[in-house]
């Protein structure tokens, strides 16, 4: 076809020319930005849920208090999952010379655990390892804490109640933890099948039963709704969510902020494929004028620029794709060795996805470039200066920015967070163009002070207004996106890393008798331990709001009714901690009035009972009544000792009460420990240390994440910056060869050049800090929670440092120019 | 003793010059010499291709040769450095290209005040103003460079190049693009000029009428210099 031959001679004459390859690399960095983003953190995404689930030891569990209908399992395994049943009870477990202790029993079967390992140990301190599978039978495996109270080791004989059984190993980590922060009791797992010989599973024991499954997360889905419709009373589903709120949580926010991230990197993308559009486009009207001078139509010259857009979009998106292989092929890596995370490989979708995103954005983008050529003549070729893209253009990036928004809505799912930032983008860029134009305008009316120096370089900004508003804009706004990311990136990782501070308790004591509270404290005083604090805990049962008798028929909410049936640990003190966060109302520091209570929000909203509210408590027989003077906000994984309710002192004091605390012991002062079990029988320790040791380790994998996918917003931002450079490079190379015609000289031209560069880096950087400040103020709390505060660095890093950058970056670039002969470069400017 | 007078304003030496056409060099100036005297005329002819824009490049220090050297009053502007080429440019050379060559983006007046702010002239302004009044273009001094007509942008062009009263004004077909008449009227203003100032006059053009109002006369054939009356 004549059409194709010619789009492809034209092509590859600009190839050598150097503009194909402009375009090129935008829609490549676009791609392989996608791509990477995309691939990894779809494989990211999809470890991260799987390591979480490890914490469950299945995606699945359905808990019931009865034998569940065994049918199941062959159901969920026809369905393509793996799924396994295990029994959880308590039991007295006795070793050597009639020690008795109470334990956690956990009987498993082939498979266990479904997510994540055992590890086991012949001798703690000792060499750990991974358990080929589960205890054998005839055996189990102890935590170590219970073969130290029941004085057995490997290879000893332990009696279950009509078994008697061999220690195979100490059972160092078990992934699943039941859901349960607090397992007051140690835990023994056992082989299923020794079960029968115990004797203890009998009709009316307490048994929890669990059957666990895995698998895909679309097969999950399916199974799990299977589930839900034929519970049974006593029966509950559990996932990672409900097991761990925390870990819930900040999954959450990690996912949203690596949406955002993509989502900004996609909108930058955007803009250095505009701007490329548009400086090829610029660059090759004359071509398509003298086509349409000799004749050729409108529709040929369309098409011919249709052919050649395609082309460099395929070409971009292939390449792009395998770049965007590569590139989350070296972060995988990178992670797997960091954080010993086994990712799932990598589906082909997020790459076509990216492809074929780069094609649409290029498509999007060329609207202004085909309306202009539209509308081409061939007078273009007598005069010049006819304008290229005039007022109507605008409106004409209306396509390109419809498709921008499908491509976010498609990639974020989320169609709130994409509202926010386009609402968001779309007043802010034109107040940035706004701002933008005006200062472009006063530093012109500077320069004009200094027109035999540096003032030319301002001079310039404003000879160039157009192109440099357009400059600051797009770098405004990837300075922006920059400095936003990084703003919830810091606040994120150190929200997290304030969820458990250096001395986060990590271990709990409870059960203390009043009676040993004087001499206790001694003993920590005695281990330089002084701080640590007593909590009395009286167990009382909610029985009226406001006179009215609880009924638990009238909560819709299975856990509060759980909640309810229960006993309440309730509290109380003389005045409540200063650091004490309200949601409502205010606490007390004194006695005044003497009955009041404060209690946790979320209990709180549960039960209905707001400020003012009378609540009615049985506590061992007698009634404690008072109103509701505040509410509180508790955060519960902070571990330490909080409770629901806590009342003023005078109201309680006189209750039995056992007391609680809390403290963190370094794992080089265990002797304590010991010492305190050694003098106080009685005391219950309970050891969070393993818990916390998880818990750290996915906050760190979900700031890795934030870490890396931060790292290709950067890219894509420099990709602006690189595409808006090569656009205006010909013109200002022609320009400084002008310069040194008319006898400018080297240091003349730097100060000139830099002063441009640096005004238009300066500029953008201070648009761009006061952008973040009023984003992060209002979207980055509505998205992530987090408190606005002013923030020195980030004007002077996105003022000086954006300034410094875009200025070395520019002068870079145009270093090579400034050293041909300038006979050079008009011959190659003429054409 | 040498007379300052009898110093030529431009002496040119064995000048040479090659480019490489696939990996072949090819010569496009072949080695030759002449001088040219202080309030001289000359006109440099030659075929389309000959080299004229090429020797004219090398007299005004624009591009390097690759043999031979060219002195500028006595100066040797061969050895200089770029800087130094680029400040004895700004001092003593006016140059007029045969594409206009403006800065599109700054008005006609900024481009003739240009040459004069970085030489640092106090009175960049009014000098810049009278050489446009010079040049008939006083009205259009706030006028976008790329918004002129051809032969307005020539004209600054032309007063761009007056405006540092340069010794040596080199012009490659400075009519090359304009019309007859327009073209006739600039003529007279090179030559006005170059009587009043005293101003060295250098021209590339393929006008034989124009050629002959020149004191003297280079033929460039292929790259050769043939020296004529
Ligand atoms: N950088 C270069 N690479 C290759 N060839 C070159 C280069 N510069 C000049 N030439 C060639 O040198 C020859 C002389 O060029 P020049 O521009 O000096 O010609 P001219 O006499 O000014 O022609 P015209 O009258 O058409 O302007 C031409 O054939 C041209 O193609
Ligand atoms: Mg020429």
């Amino acid at each position: 076809m004549n059409r194709l031959n010619l789009a492809w001679r034209m092509a590859l004459s600009e190839w050598n020319a150097g503009e194909l390859r402009v375009l090129l690399l935008a829609v490549l960095i676009a791609v392989s930005g996608f791509a990477s983003v995309g691939g990894f953190t779809m494989r990211m995404h999809t470890a991260l849920r799987q390591e979480s689930h490890r914490l469950l030891g299945a995606d699945l569990v359905l808990v019931s208090d009865h034998a569940p209908d065994r049918n199941r399992i062959g159901q969920a395994r026809k369905q393509g999952l793996r799924a396994v049943e295990i029994e959880q009870f308590s039991s007295m477990v006795s070793g050597v010379g009639n020690n008795f202790r109470l334990a956690q029993i956990k009987a498993v079967e082939d498979g266990y655990p479904l997510r994540g390992r055992l590890r086991i140990a012949d001798a703690v301190p000792g060499a750990e390892r991974i358990a080929a599978g589960i205890p054998p039978p005839g055996s189990v495996w102890l935590e170590p804490r219970l073969a130290q109270s029941l004085g057995v080791h490997v290879g000893s004989v332990i009696e279950l109640g009509y078994s008697k059984l061999k220690v195979g190993a100490l059972l160092t980590h078990d992934p699943d933890l039941g859901g349960e922060v607090f397992n007051l009791a140690p835990w023994l797992i056992m082989n299923r099948s020794d079960i029968p010989a115990t004797k203890l599973i009998m009709p009316g024991s307490r048994v929890s039963y669990r059957l666990l499954f895995a698998g895909s997360s679309s097969r999950i889905q399916a199974f799990r709704s299977m589930l839900i419709k034929h519970l049974s009373p006593g029966q509950k589903l559990l996932t990672v969510a409900d097991a761990r709120p925390e870990v819930k949580d900040m999954l959450a926010k990690a996912e949203k902020y690596l949406g955002l991230a993509v989502l900004l990197s996609a909108v930058l993308a955007a803009i250095a494929i505009a701007i490329s559009v548009r400086h090829f486009v610029g660059r090759h009207l004359d071509a398509y004028a003298v086509l349409r001078c000799f004749g050729a139509t409108r529709r040929t010259i369309l098409s011919l620029f249709m052919l050649q857009i395609t082309a460099i979009g395929g070409l971009g998106a292939i390449l792009g794709m395998a770049f965007g292989y590569a590139g989350q092929s070296v972060l995988s890596g990178l992670v797997d060795t960091l954080m010993h995370l086994i990712l799932p490989p990598v589906s082909v979708l997020p790459f076509l996805q990216a492809g074929l995103a780069g094609m649409i954005l290029l498509t999007g983008f060329s609207f202004p470039a085909l309306f202009a050529l539209r509308n081409i003549s061939a007078l273009r070729i007598l005069r010049r200066d006819s304008p290229a893209f005039n007022g109507a253009s605008v409106l004409t990036y209306l396509p390109g920015l419809f498709t921008l928004e499908a491509l976010m809505l498609w990639q974020a799912h989320d169609a709130r967070l994409v509202l926010w930032i386009t609402a968001g983008l779309v007043g802010f860029m034109a107040l940035t163009v706004l701002t933008a134009w005006g200062l472009v305008h006063l530093a012109g009316s500077l320069g004009e002070y200094y027109r035999q120096g540096w003032g030319q370089g301002l001079l310039n900004l404003r000879r160039r207004r157009k192109s440099s508003v357009i400059q600051i804009s797009a770098f405004t706004l990837a300075i922006l996106s920059l400095l936003f990311l990084s703003l919830v990136r810091n606040e994120l990782l150190g929200d997290w890393r304030d969820t458990l501070p250096i001395n986060t308790p990590n271990r709990f004591v409870i059960n203390i008798q009043p009676g040993q509270l004087a001499t206790l404290r001694l003993f920590f005083q005695r281990h330089e331990m002084a701080a640590v604090r007593f909590f009395p805990m009286i167990r009382g049962r909610l029985t009226a709001i406001n006179g009215r008798k609880v009924n638990t028929e009238e909560y819709a909410d299975k856990q509060t009714r759980r909640l309810l049936d229960r006993e309440f640990n309730l509290s109380y003190a003389d005045s409540l901690p200063p650091d004490t966060v309200y949601a409502a109302g205010k606490g007390w520091n004194g006695g005044h009035p003497p009955d009041q209570f404060s209690v946790e929000q979320g209990i709180a909203d549960r039960l209905h009972v707001k400020p003012g509210d009378r609540l009615s408590f049985d506590v061992g027989g007698s009634s404690v009544s008072a109103p509701v003077t505040s509410l509180r906000k508790v955060k519960w994984d902070s571990f330490k000792v909080n409770f629901f309710v806590v009342a003023n002192s005078a109201l309680l004091k006189n209750m039995p009460a056992s007391y609680v605390t809390s403290f963190y012991l370094p794992p080089s002062r265990i002797e304590v420990l010991n010492e305190l079990i050694k003098a106080y029988p009685n005391l219950t320790v309970i050891d969070v240390s393993a818990i916390l040791h998880t818990l750290e380790s996915e906050l760190n994998q979900a700031a890795q994440a934030v870490e890396f996918v931060f790292l290709f917003s950067l890219a894509s931002a420099l990709s602006v910056l690189y595409a808006t450079i090569v656009a205006t490079r010909d013109e200002r190379a022609r320009e400084t060869a002008l310069w040194r015609v008319l006898g400018a000289r080297r240091r003349q031209l730097w100060l000139v050049q830099t002063v441009e560069f640096a005004a238009i880096g300066l500029l953008a950087g201070l648009l761009a800090a006061a952008g973040a400040s009023v984003i992060g103020w209002s979207v980055g709390y509505r998205l992530f929670g987090i408190p606005y505060h002013f923030d020195m660095h980030l004007w002077l890093i996105g003022t000086f440092g954006s300034g410094l950058i875009i200025a070395l970056i520019g002068l870079a670039s145009l270093w090579p120019l400034n050293r041909l002969p300038p006979i050079t470069v008009l011959r190659a400017a003429i054409e | 003793m040498t007379d300052i007078a009898d110093i030529p304003i431009l002496r040119v030496v064995n000048l040479a010059r090659h480019v490489w056409v696939n990996d072949a060099p090819l010569t496009i100036l072949h080695p030759g010499s002449f001088d040219i005297r202080k309030g001289e005329s000359v006109a440099i002819v030659g075929a389309s291709g000959s080299g004229k824009s090429t020797l004219l490049g090398l007299l005004a220090g624009l591009d390097t040769p690759d043999a031979g050297e060219v002195w500028l009053s006595g100066t040797e502007l061969t050895a200089m450095d770029e800087d130094g080429r680029a400040i004895l440019r700004g001092e003593k050379i006016g140059f007029v290209f045969q594409s206009f060559q403006l800065l599109p983006l700054m008005t006609a007046l900024e481009n003739v005040m240009l040459p004069l702010e970085l030489r640092l002239f106090p009175d960049a302004r009014q000098r810049a103003q009278y050489w446009l009044e010079r040049v008939g273009l006083a009205d259009r001094r706030h006028y976008r460079a790329r918004v002129l007509s051809g032969g307005e942008q020539q004209r600054v062009a032309i007063a761009r190049a007056f405006a540092t009263n340069p010794d040596l004004l080199l012009a490659d077909e400075p009519t090359g693009n304009l019309d007859a008449e327009t073209g006739a009227r600039l003529i007279e203003l090179l030559f006005e000029l170059n009587r009043e100032n005293g101003t060295t006059l250098v021209l590339v053009t393929h006008d034989a009428e124009l050629a002959t109002r020149c004191s003297r006369r280079l033929l460039l054939q292929a790259g050769r210099l043939e020296l004529s009356a």
